[in-house]
């Protein structure tokens, strides 16, 4: 029986055939890309557990006004939609960069890259003037449990999608100033996942916050 | 020749060793180095589903379509369909054989997040439930 009929018959290698398959302990590590890559998949992992924090602690003081206003009176739908288009379109221009980085073109990477920028701060700008919005309304995070926790909970998501522009900026740089090098190429595959991560905690955000607020 | 041969032949390295049998880092689409067409249709597929569920969320809210109270899960269950897509089309991370350390993280990750938010609002809930009224209590210690 050679090798292949083993993989075909037990492909995810329960019966613990390994052959001299690397990172699966025989054969040596595995590629530093692998390594990398896992590595940062556990940090979004933990990342998002500690955005669930935020969603447990909003979910449950969503209803706690203090006689304040409610979400149904404050979030502007509109706005919102036009938010979740910008995430998403930037999410996908960003794939276009790493399919640039795959075939090495970098007039096109640049192109992706900065139309992922612009959208992502037009993302940044329509929720700042969101939260401006609000706080001239007298209904800034002190107003209320439920506004704290909006606060934070939107706070937090817009915080990471600020230090992701400053990524996608210092990417930017890198790849003009080193090339396609190796190192290189690994952490743009870490700033494409968390950027991507980025868009994946937005659709629950735009979900549970806004979409349940609105029709509560 | 099969569609899953295919992609065997593909990741044959240079050196022998079959890309088969190395795990994937999540992100990675193993396509040959050179195929970029396919990789865009992934992309692409991704982002018509995403807008579409998007799209269908937002169209929920104003809808007089399905029943009332029904919103709030058909809202979740949307969402929780968009998260999947997103995982699988932008940052493929599936369920082959290549992917299983990555499938499992996740499988961990969704663990505790159900735990943290669900157990959360279980708890408060049975919380609010058993506590008395603030105006009860003040005339408790009149």
């Amino acid at each position: 029986m050679t090798a292949i009929d083993v993989r075909e018959r037990d492909p995810y290698r329960l019966h613990g055939g390994h052959g001299h398959a690397p990172g699966h302990g025989d054969g040596g590590p595995a590629p530093i890309r692998i390594v990398v890559g896992y590595g940062f998949w556990i940090f979004l992992l933990s990342d998002i557990v500690m955005f669930s924090a935020f969603f447990a602690a909003y979910a449950v003081l969503a209803g706690k006004t203090a006689g304040g206003p409610s979400g149904a009176e404050l979030f502007d739908l509109r706005n919102v939609a036009i938010e979740t288009a910008a995430l998403l379109l930037s999410s996908f221009t960003c794939g276009l960069a790493s399919l640039a980085v795959t075939a090495r073109r970098s007039s096109w990477f640049y192109v992706a890259m900065a139309v992922t920028f612009v959208l992502g701060a037009s993302f940044i700008l329509l929720e700042l003037r969101e939260f401006a919005h609000m706080v001239a309304r007298d209904a800034g995070p002190t107003r209320s449990a439920f506004l704290s926790a909006f606060f934070t909970l939107v706070g937090c998501h817009g915080l990471h999608v600020t230090a992701g522009l400053l990524w996608l900026l210092t990417m930017m740089a890198q790849i003009f100033a080193k090339g396609f090098r190796d190192d290189i190429l690994r952490r743009f595959m870490c700033f494409s996942l968390f950027w991507h991560a980025l868009d994946i905690i937005w659709v629950a955000l735009f979900t549970v916050v806004y979409l349940l607020g609105a029709s509560r | 020749m099969s569609n899953a041969d295919d992609r065997h032949a593909q990741r044959r390295d240079t050196d022998g060793l079959e890309r088969y049998d190395i795990d994937t880092a999540p992100g990675d689409e193993y396509l040959g180095d050179t195929e970029v067409g396919s990789g865009l249709r992934g992309y692409v597929i991704g982002l018509g589903l995403a807008t579409l569920l998007t799209i269908a969320s937002f169209w929920l809210l104003g809808t007089n379509l399905i029943w009332a109270p029904g919103i709030p899960v058909a809202l979740v269950v949307l969402a929780i369909a968009q998260m999947g897509v997103h995982l699988v089309f932008f940052l493929h991370i599936t369920t082959g054989p290549d992917n299983t350390n990555n499938a499992l993280a996740l499988a961990f990750g969704v663990l505790i997040v159900v735990l943290v938010i669900g157990g959360s609002i279980w708890i408060m809930a049975n919380l609010d439930h058993n506590l008395m009224p603030m105006n009860a209590i003040m005339n408790m210690n009149r």
